[in-house]
């Protein structure tokens, strides 16, 4: 009985406190996100806590579940007249639609105002954020997902030296198997197989065939030879993972982590399961970008977008946490916390491990490339999934394959 | 003979029928409200908007039959249906026989009945989300049934159905009865308890032994109970999705896909309205085409009788 008095208590005071901030300067601003890991929560305190250090107050309005679950309830929030002050979303085509519908806060203003078109690099960002001329969203970090995570006590075990690219690690996979240890680990969902059909086929196909289809969509190159290199060699993958009975990527991590698996291809927020075991970069698993063949890395990532409102108050200070969440100190703390990309590149981000400096080494020289977040609509993505989820769990042969993925290519918008 | 002195009285009052009982009538105006808008409309907005290239937004941009064609085309979906056809099946079968034997065994008066009947359906207590989970844990290979039954010593011991693409819909199978059947052993204890002592002393008067009077006799007798538990096992089987989720994400790859989640899945994941309902209105077919001839053998021929 107590207990629920002093709740009541406790809530009082919160919502007298909260008016008594909101009256005196500050706005409270909810956030909407399905940033809820570890790590993940973690990072988006630094955001809450800049916005707090401002005198306003962050309304944390975390979703659990994944991108997939929170969509739709962040969309139809929107939707439904009921929209929060800010929510993360993928940059790329999620939001379009919604942009089109007049729903999300024009930034151009702010944009011009921090010199966004300078500071944001790659600039491809922007463009994802941009639709006729006019910015909509912040990007807060890239994460690229070309990513091979080698785990060096398999390697030890076999008594073999761990690969420095996909050839050696696709050559010593007999030995490995042969040690009892599981080559590839890999998940079985069709996103995980989508982005390790990417990274093979970017490794394998070559960068330019890679470009020609996921960015010109062009179904001829899909159906060309080098794109039956790649989904041959996707199919010699899948023998070689064809043991790995787990479903999350997490737990096709921790098989990388505990040396049953000698590697995984995951995005580079793999890296955070590593930190949390305190396993160390170079010393107990190795990361390749682009498999250690082709150093690009697409630039995937989390953007922030505004719904519009109508309390000229609100709208204020939307655009002040715009400029906010881009500003260098925040973008530091954010993305060393988050082990992303920052998405600028006149910052100092020497804390940052060594994977994270091999991947702002490629950024750095330019290497990127879009994500299929900015050159696919979500309908094309998950058409794709499912065609690569059929293709890694069943016998479905690698021409097959090709020609279903070609007539989704050419479908594709 | 009462109804016949009844009705020239009746026939005076009949243009008042409208208004005959007008309290409970108004009182139910709600419902029907809701009914014929949330469910009658919300259907045929849906079917309108089949037929449109609606994506994330619903839009009257007419593509004719185009996301039907898509639809089928698409190989998820075929196998959608084809796993819903087993799952179905199967479920149908061996939740009648399964619940019907189980409640055939509690009326013959054994001891400690309610213990019993609390334990069949305690199942139906847990949400599909918790039934899911906890079987894809006994099924687990690492962890589960496998490796208690290894540890026994029987080494070469193998029961791993969902990591199997051929198995996998069993392993929801399992799950799915372990749920249900307790409900329907209940209601057909329910519907086995109304039937009169009598017929029994009949039937051993006669010398029909107790499985052929409970085939021949009882079986028969049960039919509304029957079509009751018909009724709640369909709706179930069409609405399979939470199971899967929980259970197997739909894997391994695309082999337990359901109709349901490809419907959830292409209207919000991919962002594609058009297409989900779609996949929704031929869900709608498939339930109209079972239940209108039934319906009619069912209702039209009572009336007609």
């Amino acid at each position: 009985m107590s207990k629920i008095i002093k709740t009541l208590v406790a809530g009082t005071a919160l919502t007298a406190a909260s008016a008594t901030i909101a009256s005196a300067e500050g706005v409270e601003l909810e956030v909407t996100h399905w940033w809820t890991s570890g790590g993940e929560a973690a990072a988006v305190s630094k955001f809450a806590d800049a916005w707090n250090a401002t005198g306003n107050t962050w309304v944390d309005g975390a979703i659990a579940g994944s991108g997939g679950t929170a969509r739709p309830i962040i969309i139809s929030r929107i939707l439904g007249g009921d929209p929060m002050a800010a929510t993360q979303l993928n940059h790329g085509r999620q939001a379009q639609e919604l942009i089109e519908a007049g729903l999300l806060l024009d930034l151009t203003d702010v944009a011009e105002a921090g010199g966004w078109s300078d500071i944001v690099n790659p600039s491809s960002l922007l463009g994802a954020c941009t639709l006729d001329g006019r910015i909509y969203c912040v990007p807060v970090n890239i994460h690229s997902a070309q990513w091979i995570w080698l785990s060096h006590d398999a390697y030890k075990n076999a008594g073999l030296d761990v690969p420095t690219n996909w050839h050696e690690f696709v050559a010593s996979s007999g030995d490995l198997k042969a040690a009892g240890t599981l080559p590839l680990a890999m998940g079985q969902q069709g996103w995980q197989q989508n982005i390790a059909f990417g990274a093979v086929t970017l490794a394998v196909a070559g960068l330019d065939a890679w470009t020609e289809v996921n960015v010109n969509k062009n179904a001829d190159v899909a159906r060309g030879p080098e794109y039956t290199a790649a989904f041959e060699a996707v199919a010699a993958s899948r023998a070689l993972a064809a043991e790995s009975n787990v479903q999350d990527w997490n737990q096709a991590t921790n098989m990388v982590i505990t040396g049953k698996a000698g590697a995984q291809i995951m995005g580079d927020w793999a890296q955070g399961e590593f930190a949390v075991a305190k396993a160390v970069e170079g010393q107990d698993y190795s990361c390749l970008p682009g498999l250690g063949l082709n150093a690009v890395l697409d630039t995937g990532g989390d953007a922030f977008y505004f719904p519009v409102n109508d309390d000229p108050e609100i709208t204020a200070a939307q655009k002040e946490l715009a400029a906010l969440l881009i500003s260098p100190e925040v973008q530091v703390s954010f993305n060393l916390a988050k082990g992303s990309l920052p998405v600028r590149g006149d910052i100092d981000m020497s804390a940052a491990n060594g994977c994270m400096q091999k991947g702002l080494g490629i950024l750095a020289e330019g290497g990127v490339l879009p994500s299929g977040d900015i050159s696919f609509s979500q309908d094309t993505t998950l058409q794709i999934e499912d065609l690569m989820a059929q293709f890694w769990s069943s016998d479905m042969s690698a021409t097959d394959a090709q020609a279903a993925y070609a007539k989704l290519i050419e479908d594709a918008d | 003979m009462t109804v016949a002195s009844d009705s020239p009285h009746r026939r005076t009052k009949r243009p008042n029928r409208l208004f005959k009982n007008w309290m409970a009538k108004v009182a139910s105006l709600p419902m029907i409200m809701t009914a014929l808008f949330v469910f009658v409309g919300g259907t045929a907005w849906t079917v309108t908007y089949s037929f449109t290239g609606s994506r994330m937004l619903p839009k009257t941009k007419w593509v004719g039959f185009d996301q039907y064609e898509r639809l089928w085309e698409t190989d998820r979906w075929i196998i959608s249906i084809k796993n819903l056809a087993v799952y179905g099946g199967c479920s149908l079968v061996l939740t009648l026989v399964l619940g019907f034997s189980l409640a055939a065994c509690l009326d013959r008066k054994i001891r400690f009945e309610s213990a019993f009947r609390t334990i069949f359906l305690y199942p139906f207590a847990l949400s599909f989300v918790v039934t899911g989970l906890v079987w894809q844990w006994i099924l687990n290979p690492d962890f589960g049934l496998q490796s208690v039954v290894r540890g026994w010593g029987w080494e070469s011991f193998t029961f791993n159905p969902l990591n199997d693409p051929e198995t996998v819909i069993f392993g929801l199978l399992i799950a799915g009865l372990w749920q249900g059947t307790g409900l329907i052993m209940c209601i057909m204890l329910a519907g086995l308890r109304g039937i009169d002592e009598d017929i029994w002393k009949a039937t051993r008067v006669d010398g029909i032994g107790t499985v052929k009077t409970y085939v021949v006799v009882i079986i028969p007798m049960m039919r509304p109970v029957f079509i009751t538990a018909l009724v709640l096992i369909a709706s179930g089987i069409i609405k399979l999705y939470d199971l899967v989720v929980a259970q197997t994400g739909g894997g391994p790859g695309l082999s337990s896909e359901v109709p349901a989640k490809y419907v959830i899945e292409y209207m919000f994941r991919a962002q594609n309205l058009g297409q989900g309902f779609a996949a929704s209105t031929m869900m709608l077919c498939s339930v109209v085409i079972i239940l209108i001839p039934w319906a009619y053998l069912e209702f039209g021929g009572r009336k007609r009788g």
